[in-house]
């Protein structure tokens, strides 16, 4: 494994880099909160995102893709993350698709994956019931029926759940909770008799519902996977998801820190650039190294993922943990350094802080890899 | 490719007859263990040790890329990773470790005269002559500048006087290249030159520093009117300094992978010393507050791991980020061993007596020492000021 870029890779990113700065910039996420936005993602702009391939990034060129990699899909959120662009790319074109595409069966792939690659549908991945992210505290039940099975119970937390067409829902076919055995995962139309969705207002401002079951028939063809598989296979997209949201948290980390070393850099105390004190010097020195160490570990993690690592779980939880200390680290201290300005409203530091907390939440807290980091690791 | 296996056989036939059996894979663990530093007054448990030195140091393979005017191999890159190669593949021990190679050799290749190269470079490259490092002062530590030891020019030779501290082996050490004050009249970064001066002169004398962890290489030089040839300035009277930063260089990347080789090759291990300590559970560590720290502590590991092979595979820039590794290397290594010490309760502060195992006594000294490694080579304060000036640009 080689710690680099390949040049394709490296162009997308460049690609990225530009959209971002151009057409998405931090006053785009403004616009759309401060016009309370429903989907809290623009129609045109995920339509560009779809004209230049992104949607279908992870899903196979047979299906309308580029199979262009989880390294390729997480640079692009990296990208995204340094601006605070919301989009469904990741709930559809990382979750969604690489859900369907690893475990979905031949039918499932021809009905969906094309759609999802085309933009004409958008996904959801229901999958925590709690407070707290932990995928084998599953309640939520599928009873075998006539035809199928019978969905009851309630999701958390569902990102982009609001507005999804289809949504991948981790159900119990058997077993009791706190067990990842006896778990399947469903593939549900989102207006299906039954479902009821509450949109959520979060401190991110992104797209969030709740998401009830009541008494909600699906049909036998709709289980993703092999049933009762569904703990692994959820486990396994996760990990995909954890380390494409790992990278673009390392975004949002690294615009929040270079917005404060430019600000370092420009405002004067005391008669003097505040830059100059070594207070704040070796913070930033911190930083920087805590940064570097993130990009290590999302790279290794993003690598890993396109080379079927053995150690896929060990490099997800190690990128989500490390993603989340570093994005907690500099959002608190970039808001810290700034000084009053850093909490107004007006400013756009606070919307990096909001949206850190949110996403240290999202498919596991720090503590939540560090443990499962530990577990994997035999200690 | 061809020429490329042709030197891969004649290499492997050279090692397969010149290499001593004691100094490979399977050697005799009853051979006693030399650590190979060379010089006039080396010596050795092992008789084999001296004879792989003095055959490696007369095909130049000790500094395989050095021309061999100048006594080192010849060697272009190619065929210096197929020797290595070859000598990992029969577990050969390093033949020689020197100051001189890893830091001197460097900068006379670079700073030195025609004459200077021929006549210190192969004594370094056969390991007769053993070098140190004459840099820090009593009064200069992190301000290494400011250094005050003076070497006056007295028409045919300087005159020396004045003190270093922190000097590696000086008491072992044949030669010591140093800092000293060619021009005190100048600003203090243009009057320090870089001199080479025999530890046989006349004047020269040496003490060993006990630390806290006990005894150390660690020796205070004294110069008392040391007559000096004038020829043995590297580089440009007063131009000392620059060659001084370079040096520090290598010297920095030196102790940072140092701190993690040393975490990976170490029987020493935190994992394995958590679970004998606090008992473990199915596995895991039993006791929940301590594995918490144990988890934060190998995730860190893990990320600078790929850190530093993430800079190798990007092709290893900048100074600065030397400053970075340097920095998050030591730390994490004091850090490493106060969890040590912290899992093994009262043992982890066992100083001396039968009552305590000799590794367990040893450990305690090994985590004294670490208290010097971000203090050593630039202090952890000094990386994150070469950080934020160099990398980030901040104003000074």
């Amino acid at each position: 494994m080689k710690l680099v870029l390949n040049e394709e890779q490296q162009f997308l990113k460049d690609t990225a880099k530009d959209f971002a700065e151009e057409r998405t910039p931090i006053t785009h996420f403004r616009n759309l909160r401060d016009t309370n936005d429903p989907a809290m993602w623009d129609k045109d702009i995920w339509e560009e995102m779809v004209n230049l391939g992104w949607s279908g990034i992870l899903i196979p060129e047979e299906y309308g893709g580029s199979d262009f990699g989880v390294t390729g899909m997480s640079v692009v959120l990296q990208e995204c993350g340094k601006t605070l662009t919301p989009s469904p790319l990741f709930a559809t074109a990382v979750l969604g698709a690489y859900a369907i595409k690893e475990f979905g069966d031949n039918e499932q792939k021809s009905k969906y994956l094309p759609l999802i690659a085309s933009g004409k549908i958008t996904t959801a991945v229901a999958v925590d019931e709690s407070s707290h992210h932990n995928p084998a505290n599953t309640e939520l039940s599928a009873v075998t029926s006539d035809n199928g099975f019978v969905i009851n119970g309630s999701k958390k937390l569902v990102v982009d759940g609001s507005s999804a067409d289809v949504l991948i829902v981790l159900a119990r076919t058997s077993g009791s909770m706190g067990e990842l055995a006896g778990l399947t995962l469903f593939i549900v139309d989102s207006k299906a008799d039954g479902i009821i969705r509450s949109k959520l207002e979060m401190a991110d401002s992104r797209n969030y519902a709740n998401i009830e079951f009541n008494n909600v028939a699906v049909g036998a063809s709709s289980v993703l996977g092999s049933q009762e598989a569904g703990g692994e296979a959820i486990d396994h997209i996760l990990d995909i998801g954890r380390i494409a949201l790992s990278a673009e948290m390392l975004g949002n980390s690294e615009a929040a820190f270079s917005t404060t070393i430019d600000y370092l850099k420009e405002r004067k105390q005391f008669g003097v650039l505040i830059g100059t004190f070594q207070a704040l010097q070796h913070r930033a020195a911190e930083m920087f190294c805590e940064i570097e160490l993130t990009k290590s570990s999302v790279m290794a993690a993003m690598q890993g993922a396109d080379e079927n690592s053995n150690q896929l779980q060990v490099l997800a939880s190690l990128a989500k943990s490390i993603a989340g200390d570093t994005l907690h680290l500099i959002s608190n201290e970039a808001i810290q350094m700034h000084g009053g300005i850093g909490v107004t409203d007006e400013y756009d530091l606070g919307f990096f802080l909001k949206r850190a907390r949110v996403a240290e939440q999202i498919f596991g807290s720090v503590n939540f890899h560090k443990e499962r980091y530990a577990n994997l690791s035999g200690f | 490719m061809e020429n490329l296996e042709n030197f891969r056989s004649e290499v492997r036939a050279w090692l397969d007859e010149n290499c001593p059996s004691s100094m490979r894979t399977g050697a005799d663990p009853q051979i006693p263990h030399d650590e190979v530093w060379g010089g006039r007054n080396a010596e050795y448990k092992n008789p084999e040790s001296k004879i792989w030195l003095d055959r490696m140091g007369a095909k130049g393979w000790t500094m395989p890329t050095v021309p061999k005017e100048y006594g080192g191999g010849g060697l272009d890159k190619d065929q210096v990773k197929i020797l290595n190669e070859e000598l990992f593949l029969i577990g050969a021990k390093t033949p020689l470790l020197s100051f001189g190679i890893w830091m001197l050799a460097p900068v006379l290749l670079e700073y030195g005269s025609e004459e200077q190269k021929k006549e210190h470079l192969p004594k370094i490259i056969k390991g007769e002559i053993r070098w140190c490092q004459g840099y820090s002062e009593p009064g200069s530590g992190s301000d290494l500048a400011s250094l005050a030891t003076k070497a006056e020019d007295k028409g045919d030779h300087f005159m020396v006087n004045g003190q270093k501290v922190w000097t590696s082996y000086a008491d072992k050490a044949d030669w010591i290249f140093a800092l000293v004050r060619t021009g005190p009249l100048e600003p203090k970064h243009n009057g320090i030159s870089f001199l080479l001066i025999d530890m046989e002169t006349k004047g020269v004398s040496t003490k060993p520093i006990t630390l806290i962890s006990g005894k150390s290489p660690f020796c205070e030089t004294f110069f008392d009117d040391v007559e000096v040839p004038k020829n043995n300035i590297v580089g440009t009277l007063n131009a000392g300094w620059e060659i001084a930063k370079k040096l520090l260089q290598h010297e920095r990347k030196f102790i940072s992978n140092f701190g993690l080789a040393a975490a990976a090759g170490s029987k020493k291990d935190l994992v394995s010393i958590a679970k004998k300590h606090f008992g473990e559970n199915d596995g895991k560590i039993n006791n929940t507050f301590f594995r918490s720290e144990v988890a934060d502590h190998k995730i860190k590991e893990h990320a600078f791991g790929l850190t530093l092979q993430r800079a190798g595979d990007e092709g290893g820039k900048a100074s600065a980020v030397a400053s970075m590794f340097k920095y998050y290397g030591t730390e994490h290594n004091k850090k490493r061993h106060e969890l040590m010490i912290s899992a093994m309760g009262k043992d982890g502060v066992a100083w001396d007596g039968d009552e305590f195992a000799e590794e367990d006594k040893n450990l305690t000294k090994s985590w004294l020492r670490t208290k010097g490694n971000s203090i050593e080579g630039g202090t952890s304060e000094v990386q994150l000021n070469v950080i934020s000036k160099r990398v980030l640009g901040l104003p000074s």
